[in-house]
Order: C-alpha cells, then sequence, then structure tokens
C-alpha cells in the first residue's frame, strides 16, 4: 500500500479503510486476486519515483529549453502546418474546464455548450468551402485525405484516385496507407514544368471509367494556385469522378470556394485557425461535401440542431449516428470516436474573431509578406522566387541550383545566424535540384524577411 | 452529506451569427485601403473570391460572452464526476496544461533541423520508453492520434506482419460481442472481415474462440480487463489458441488505468497494444478530442512501425525514416505531441508507485460504488457473480424497467438532475438496460456517495411515481431533447445555412 497522492482522494489510508470495509475485503491485493499469479510477478515498474510539482515543472522545462522555437528564431518552414498568431481571446476561451475536460456530448442535455460550438463550427466551414455538410472535425488534412478517397470509392464502386505529382508528400503517404489494404489505386498526373499547372493532356489520358476521384491541393504544396480548377472539376465530372480538394483556410479569404468550381468534397488543415503549431499536433482534420448522397457516407461526428421534447427551447445533439462505428461496428462509415474538438473550438473562436472583413485583412497581409519576400529574394544573384511562375499564396518555391549551393548547406549556414530556412525539397521531389518551399505568414516582418535575405546575400557570397 | 442541488446555466444563447452586425469588427487591420486594393488585383480574377464568406461581424467582448455563457452550459470533470465508462474521465492535473503552454512546445514545427530540436524528442523518448515499461512492448510509436487510430495503425502492422512473412490467406480479425464498436470499424477500414465471437458469463468463450480460428485468422483484438471490467482470467490460455492459429493479439488499451503495476499486456501474451494517453495518462478530453493513441509492439513487429520513429545513440535523440518494412504513415508529423508531454508531466508526478496506486484506487472506487448500486432496488450487476471488477462495471436497470418501465435512459437523465454525468448507457449490448461506470481514481468517497443516493432516489421515485421521471431532465440548461427530428430528412438541420 503506497503513500496518498494530491490527485488521488481516496488514496489515504483512512478513507481506503472505509471503502475496504463497506466491500468487505481486507485489502486492496483481493480486488486483483483473479490476476494469475505468473503475470503479476512480472508487472512491476521500472519508471522514475514520483516528483512534486515544483520538481516536475523545473524538470520538464529544463529539458524543454533546449528546444530552440520559432521564437526563439525566425523560422520560415510551413508545407502542412503554418506559424499564425494565436489571438489571446481563443487561448482563453478553449482553456475553460468546462469545454477542456468535458467529452464527446453522449449527454445532450448537459452538454449543449459543446455541442453549439460543434454546429457553429460545421456551419463556419460551410460558409469559408461554400459547401453544403461538415462534420465537426478529423484528425488532420492527411487523414482527411485517407477518408475522402475511401468515401469516393464507395460512392462511385470505382477503385482510383488520381492525384498531382505535387502533393504534400506526408498526406500521399497517408493516403496510401488508408488505400492499400482496400485496393484503391493511386494514379499520379504530371505538372507542367513552368508554372505548376496540372497536365490537362495527361490528366485526360488517366481519368478513366475505374476513376473514383481527382484530388488536388488549393494552394497547391509548392505554394502555386492555378487557374484551371474549373476545367479539372469539369473533366472529373464528365469521367464520373468527384472532385476533392485541399484547402488551406486562411488563402479562403482571397480565393474562390471550392464549390465555384465543382467540388464535391473539401479537406483540408484547420491548425492555421487559432491552434498553435505543437511540433506537429494535435491537428484540426477539415472535411465538408455537397449533396446528400454525399452526406449519408460522411465520416465522422456531425452534430445537427433541433429543439427540446416540448419544443420550448432550441436544443443541438449528435446527428446521423446510423453511420458511425459505436451504433454499425464493421459496417460504419469511419472508425472515428474522439476527434479533434476543442480545436475545431479554437477554430470556431478564431473565426468569429475575424470576421469576413480580418478573414480578407489576413490572407491579403499573407499576400503582401509573400509578394514582397519574393521580391526580395529574386534579387539575389542565383536564386529564383518563386521557381513557378504563377500566382502564390504564403508558400513559394525557392530555385538555388544556379548559386552551386545545396539546400542543405544554406540552412546550415542560416541556424548559425539564427534563422530557420524553407523545407529542403530535393530528396522529396528530386527532379526540382536544389530548391526549399519556403513559408511567409502575418507573424513575419519586413524586417525579419530582410535579416533573410542580407543572411542568404552573406552565405552565397562566401 | 448530500448535495443535490445543481442547476445549469439557462442562457438560450443565440447562434453568434444571430449576433452579427454589420461592420463590428473583432480584428486589428494591417493594410492600408490603398494596399488592400492593390493587393485584391493581384490575384487571378479567375481565382479571386468574389462575395466574402459570411462569417459572424462581432466585437471581441461579444465573443468572450458567448463562449463563455456556451461554456457555463457545458459540463466537465473540473464541475464534477463524470463517470462515463470506457472514457476514464479523470481530472487532468493543471500543470500538465501550463507546461503545454510553453513557446518551447507551441511554437516549435515539424521540420525544425533536429539540433534545435533535442529538449521535445527527449521527451518523446522517454514517453516511449515509460510507456513500453507500462504496458510490456518493446517499441512503440507515437502517432497515432487516437484511441481508434491506435487501432487502425496495430491492425495495418499486424497485416505488415502477416503479408511479410508471405502468409497472405489470413483475412479476418476476431472480436468478441462486447469489443468497443471501434474495434470491428478498425478492423474493416484495414480490409479484413469481422468474426464476432460471442461471450460467456461475460468474458471470452474459449470454445467459441478455438472454433473460430484458423488458417484465416490475422489476430484477435480484445481489452483486458474486459468491457464489463472483468479480467479475462484465462489470458494465457486465449493468447495460446490465437498463437498456435498463427495469428496475433491485439490489446485495446482503453482499460488500462485498471491495472498499471498489477499486469503487462506483454506478459499476457499481446503482441499489439495502444494506449489512450487521454485516458490513462490524463489529458483532457477536450470535448471529444484531442487524444492520443500511441501504439506499442513486440520485437517481432518493430520493423514495421510508422515512420519516423524517435532514436537516441547516446549523445543526440533523432528521427528515423529510414525503415524499409515500415507501413509508412498514418497521419502527418510525428503525433499528438501536445498531449504526449501532458502524458509524460502526469507520468513523472505519478512515478511509478503512483500510477500503481491510480490503477488500485481507480479499482477500489469502482468496487465500491459497483457494491453499493448493485444493493439499490430495481438494479443488478449481472455476470461473474462475485469476481471483483475492474476499473469499471456494468449495471443494469432492467429489473426496474421491467418493474416500472423506468428505463435506464430515464435513469440517466435524472442524473443530470443531481449534477452528476450518467455512466454510458445500451453499451456493452451483452447486457440489457446497461449503465456502465468508471469512477476512475480522481472521485472522492463524498462524490461517490453522492451518486449513491441519487440512484437510491432515482429508484425510489421509480417505484412511487414512475411517470415523475418522464419529465427530467429539468436542472440542465436544455430539457429532454427531441432527437428524432435532428434526424429526420425534413426536420434534419446541420448548419445555420439549411432551413428544415
Amino acid at each position: 500500500m503506497s503513500r496518498p497522492h494530491p490527485f488521488i482522494p481516496n488514496s489515504n489510508p483512512s478513507m481506503r479503510r472505509e471503502m475496504l470495509q463497506a466491500i468487505g475485503i481486507d485489502s486492496v491485493d483481493a480486488l486483483f486476486k483473479d490476476i494469475p499469479a505468473s503475470i503479476k510477478a512480472t508487472a512491476d515498474l521500472d519508471l522514475p519515483p514520483r516528483m512534486s510539482e515544483v520538481e516536475v515543472r523545473k524538470h520538464v522545462e529544463r529539458i524543454l529549453s533546449k528546444n530552440t522555437s520559432t521564437h526563439d528564431m525566425v523560422s520560415f518552414l510551413g508545407a502542412g502546418i503554418w506559424p499564425h498568431y494565436v489571438p489571446a481571446a481563443v487561448e482563453a476561451m478553449v482553456s475553460r474546464g468546462e469545454f477542456l475536460t468535458s467529452y464527446t456530448p453522449y449527454q445532450a442535455e448537459i452538454s449543449q455548450g459543446m455541442l453549439q460550438v460543434m454546429f457553429e463550427f460545421q456551419s463556419l466551414i460551410c460558409e469559408l468551402t461554400g459547401m453544403d455538410y461538415a462534420n465537426s472535425s478529423l484528425y488532420d488534412w492527411s487523414t482527411a485525405l485517407g477518408e475522402a478517397a475511401r468515401m469516393a470509392v464507395r460512392v462511385t464502386d470505382r477503385n482510383e484516385i488520381i492525384t498531382a505529382r505535387y502533393i504534400h508528400p506526408e498526406r500521399l503517404a497517408t493516403l496510401q496507407t488508408f488505400s492499400n489494404p482496400v485496393n484503391i489505386r493511386q494514379v499520379e498526373v504530371a505538372q507542367e514544368r513552368k508554372t505548376g499547372v496540372l497536365d490537362i493532356v495527361d490528366l485526360k489520358k488517366k481519368l478513366t471509367k475505374d476513376t473514383a476521384a481527382v484530388y488536388l491541393e488549393y494552394p497547391s504544396f509548392l505554394g502555386f494556385v492555378e487557374e484551371g480548377y474549373e476545367e479539372i472539376g469539369r473533366l472529373a465530372h464528365e469521367a464520373g469522378a468527384l472532385f476533392i480538394v485541399g484547402v488551406e483556410p486562411i488563402s479562403l479569404g482571397m480565393l474562390q470556394p471550392p464549390t465555384e468550381f465543382g467540388a464535391d468534397i473539401a479537406i483540408g488543415e484547420g491548425q492555421p485557425l487559432g491552434s498553435h503549431m505543437n511540433f506537429g499536433g494535435p491537428l484540426l482534420g477539415i472535411f465538408a461535401c455537397r449533396g446528400e448522397r454525399l452526406l449519408r457516407q460522411m465520416p465522422g461526428r456531425i452534430i445537427g440542431k433541433t429543439t427540446t421534447q416540448d419544443e420550448k427551447q432550441d436544443a443541438y445533439c449528435m446527428a446521423l449516428q446510423t453511420r458511425e462505428q459505436h451504433i454499425r461496428r464493421s459496417k460504419a462509415t469511419s472508425n472515428i470516436c474522439t476527434n479533434e474538438a476543442l480545436l475545431a473550438l479554437a477554430a470556431s473562436i478564431y473565426l468569429s474573431i475575424l470576421g469576413p472583413s480580418g478573414l480578407s485583412d489576413l490572407s491579403s497581409t499573407i499576400l503582401d509578406r509573400t509578394l514582397y519576400a519574393c521580391e526580395a529574394l529574386q534579387k539575389i544573384k542565383g536564386i529564383r522566387a518563386p521557381k513557378f511562375d504563377s500566382f502564390h499564396f504564403m508558400e513559394f518555391t525557392v530555385d538555388f541550383n544556379e548559386t552551386g549551393k545545396k539546400i542543405s548547406e544554406i540552412n546550415d549556414a542560416l541556424l548559425k545566424l539564427g534563422i530557420q530556412g524553407g523545407l529542403d525539397l530535393s530528396s522529396r521531389f528530386p527532379e526540382l535540384g536544389q530548391c526549399a518551399l519556403y513559408c511567409v505568414t502575418e507573424v513575419h516582418s519586413p524586417q525579419q524577411i530582410d535579416m533573410l535575405t542580407d543572411a542568404l546575400r552573406t552565405i552565397l557570397k562566401a | 452529506m448530500t448535495r443535490m442541488s445543481y442547476s445549469q446555466a439557462r442562457w438560450n444563447e443565440p447562434l453568434i451569427i444571430k449576433l452579427s452586425r454589420q461592420g463590428k469588427i473583432g480584428y486589428h487591420s494591417f493594410l492600408t485601403d490603398d494596399r488592400r486594393k492593390a493587393l485584391q488585383d493581384h490575384i487571378p480574377s479567375k481565382i479571386r473570391r468574389k462575395v466574402p464568406p459570411s462569417l459572424p461581424e462581432v466585437s471581441e467582448i461579444e465573443i468572450i460572452r458567448h463562449y463563455t455563457r456556451l461554456s457555463q452550459e457545458n459540463y466537465g470533470v473540473d464541475i464534477g464526476i463524470y463517470p462515463l465508462g470506457s472514457c476514464t474521465m479523470k481530472y487532468n492535473p493543471k500543470v500538465c496544461d501550463t507546461i503545454a503552454g510553453s513557446h518551447k512546445i507551441q511554437e516549435l514545427h515539424p521540420y525544425q533541423d533536429p539540433r534545435t530540436l533535442q529538449g521535445i524528442l527527449q521527451v518523446m523518448y522517454e514517453t516511449s520508453k515509460f510507456l513500453a515499461n507500462i504496458v510490456g512492448m518493446d517499441s512503440i510509436t507515437l502517432q497515432p492520434a487516437a484511441g481508434a487510430h491506435g487501432e487502425y495503425t496495430g491492425v495495418m502492422l499486424m497485416r505488415a506482419y502477416h503479408n511479410d512473412r508471405n502468409d497472405r490467406s489470413r483475412d479476418e480479425i476476431i472480436v468478441p460481442d462486447s469489443a468497443h464498436g471501434t474495434n470491428p470499424a478498425s478492423a474493416a477500414m484495414a480490409g479484413y472481415k469481422v468474426v464476432e465471437i460471442p461471450s460467456r458469463d461475460g468474458c471470452v468463450d474459449s470454445d467459441a474462440l478455438k472454433s473460430a480460428v484458423g488458417g484465416r485468422t490475422a489476430g484477435l483484438m480484445i481489452t483486458n480487463p474486459n468491457t464489463l471490467g472483468i479480467f479475462e482470467r484465462d489470458i494465457l490460455e486465449i493468447a495460446g489458441i490465437v498463437h498456435d492459429a498463427g495469428g496475433l493479439l491485439y490489446y485495446d488499451g482503453a482499460n488500462l488505468n485498471a491495472i498499471m503495476g498489477k499486469a503487462k499486456p506483454g506478459r499476457m501474451g499481446f503482441d499489439i497494444v495502444h494506449i489512450n494517453l487521454h485516458k490513462t495518462f490524463a489529458t483532457p478530453h477536450g470535448g471529444g478530442g484531442p487524444g492520443a493513441g500511441p501504439v506499442g509492439v513486440t520485437k517481432n513487429l518493430a520493423d514495421y512501425l510508422p515512420i519516423p520513429t524517435i532514436e537516441y545513440d547516446g549523445t543526440k535523440y533523432f528521427l528515423d525514416n529510414n525503415r524499409p518494412k515500415t507501413i509508412g504513415k498514418t497521419r502527418s508529423f510525428y503525433g499528438s505531441i501536445a498531449v504526449v508531454l501532458r502524458a509524460y508531466v502526469f507520468m513523472l508526478l505519478h512515478g511509478r508507485d503512483g500510477l500503481e496506486t491510480v490503477s488500485e484506487v481507480a479499482v477500489l472506487n469502482s468496487n465500491y460504488l459497483a457494491q453499493e448500486l448493485r444493493k439499490i432496488k430495481g438494479f443488478s450487476l449481472p455476470y461473474a457473480d462475485g469476481v471483483p471488477r475492474k476499473h469499471e462495471f456494468v449495471l443494469s436497470a432492467s429489473i426496474l424497467s421491467k418493474e416500472t418501465g423506468v428505463s435506464a435512459l430515464q435513469v440517466a437523465k435524472r442524473l443530470l438532475d443531481f449534477g452528476i454525468h450518467p455512466p454510458t448507457v445500451y453499451f456493452p449490448m451483452i447486457v440489457e438496460e446497461s449503465m456502465m461506470a468508471e469512477p476512475t481514481e480522481t472521485v472522492s468517497k463524498e462524490e461517490l456517495d453522492a451518486m449513491i443516493d441519487g440512484f437510491k432516489r432515482i429508484s425510489k421515485e421509480a417505484y412511487s411515481n414512475p411517470n415523475s421521471l418522464h419529465n427530467s431532465p429539468t436542472a440542465t440548461s436544455v430539457t429532454r431533447i427531441d432527437e428524432a427530428k435532428a434526424n429526420r430528412p425534413k426536420t434534419m438541420q446541420l448548419t445555420w445555412k439549411m432551413n428544415p
């Protein structure tokens, strides 16, 4: 019998005794007597002894101090997870214990707060993407892609998914893990070398009666936004396939919602909407679709608006649960249970703070920084920024091939100057040679961008 | 002392879009009007947004009040007992959140140079070691985002293992009829046919298992203790049956809170284990998530783990992507790292003896509660009479229902009036009118006694005036909800722009 513990109210000896007596046993060991002795004998834990709160705090903060965060240096990394300012109002609201320490609202009457938030989240995502329906979150953009592909396969009864060459490698890898066990084939369509525009001739060749969906990112993984989405959507539909579009939500403050060019399913990453990067997770998978046929096949939890039985009050509850694993088991549309509700709450607050003018302003500011950074980098001898001749938002490929230096060398040198350079693309896309993916957002000041260009000039001269 | 006066806030708070007034802002502008216009002209007209999204136009104070009011219409562990079976709704130490609020984690980008990441990689490495030890596995991946995602990852590992041995005829996964819905759903997603076997006296029926296994068996997915809170005492025999047939044994870690320091899944014969960090290691459940579902495996399966793995060469920590037999990736990046960090802090705050105390007291609380509730008229504890429960148990209200017409659902709704979150109802399906309760180690005896008093009062009400229970709940922010209306095509409303 061990010592009492501050988080375990009934760990003190007198409490325990009282409860053991009520049960009619002498020792807590009696409650574990059914565990076979050979299993019990090997159950000892080899962990450190417990520490007090102040000790833990010092210990863990000492370990974390070995990190250099993007507050400690200037970072130009994006690539699927982006640095944005998280307003204080978002942080204050998501840390309220009533939200934070609740769970899936199985008892709707006592969980109206979170249910209404989820309904508002679904509504906001539909406003942003133009879609009819959204679920209340999936894990991240990658798993949303995996789910979207499988949904398209279920709906069309076909088994090929077309993707572009320049898709996020982690998304592609996740799509493969979701596809392999059910024999979904992936077909890659080329993109033009100069502009990044999807090769329509290649697309037409690869669209067949087996194509379940065409998937395209918007903006693309490499930051360019092409203008041909409408034609791509039309071609997909003519072939009887669905059109899945992956969105970065902030860009939708200035870009057409994907429904405008025929998207059937919109997926994306909601982390930019009020959540920190947290070294890659948790993230917020966005999933929205159009039309009732797709709604019935949608994965994840959906909240509906209803009334009380006496019809005197508006109320919210889980809807269409017969799609879900706790009811449908092996026939469910997905296995998801725990989702990313708290990040969906953050996203709802974030979008409410921004409003339509704020979102437009934020995306314009990011475009402003993007143009400023590209212009400044382009002036450096040997650098081409952006590499692709298209409209770019927030991210862009910087081509260092003519400098004769490797990205790894350049990034090493930048790091010594307190700068984390862009993502090295050379092993992910060898045909690009020495290129890096750079990202600027509202958190990058023009001075910080100048710092980068000054540093690059010095490094490239050496 | 019994506290039974509860009244949840009732704001009838409108949707945020209804608070919108044109021109109100909650955000500081960065740009001059001229610059904004010039930037608009940069966007090719074909892709330029013509109509702004209809987001709410509200000021900051209105946003704060809206969400504060909604929070007051929500119930969480910080407010009171939340004994939802299988969900392990325990108290989340505040210091975990404080530490996770540091920019040294929040503002880390996953693609930074590893030299700038030594702290977080150390946390991930040590957390993996701790978890491996607790469950008796050799290697861990932190990648899965939640329990069900861990299951999917685990089943994919199973698949990779069999395929690598060129054993491709195995297309079935066995689950007991009491399994969580996620188990069959995950197995099906990974392309397997699901074979459900019946239970005997609440446990795996080894005869049924024997006749179900064979050359098509990829594996068996179970929890131990099982969904009824009963320890599967024949686990070594079960493991033998599955292994002899060439299958693997998968441990659903939803019930790990019962056995830390008392039994390790690895020593029970399990090959793959997922761990719900948000449950056992107390990170806030966030209204439904985020969670984290790390997966542990024995060394036979370590080669197949998702990439990257976190390694240490004696001087530095690094991410290893060079693993030819990997199943690949099951999501972006490395996992729910903010959740992993909280779990790490939780483990240090408890230490080896504290984690054992966690399981002891979770089991003590559960047995105390089970013992008292089963004595109340109308309730019973089906299956395995005299066998202690572990961290949870399944009560049945079937006698109450037969004798008074008051169902488990009505009992649950009435409990809400006392400020008590009810147990999980109508799961598992092998118990009629089931109420699955998991008090966890972080409730006090006083709270348990209040819950027991609540049940006693409901029993009395049911036997004296059953109709009175139809009005519950009345203390919550809304009264009994019409859930059918939310599902009928004509009245269904899933967004604010959708008009039923």
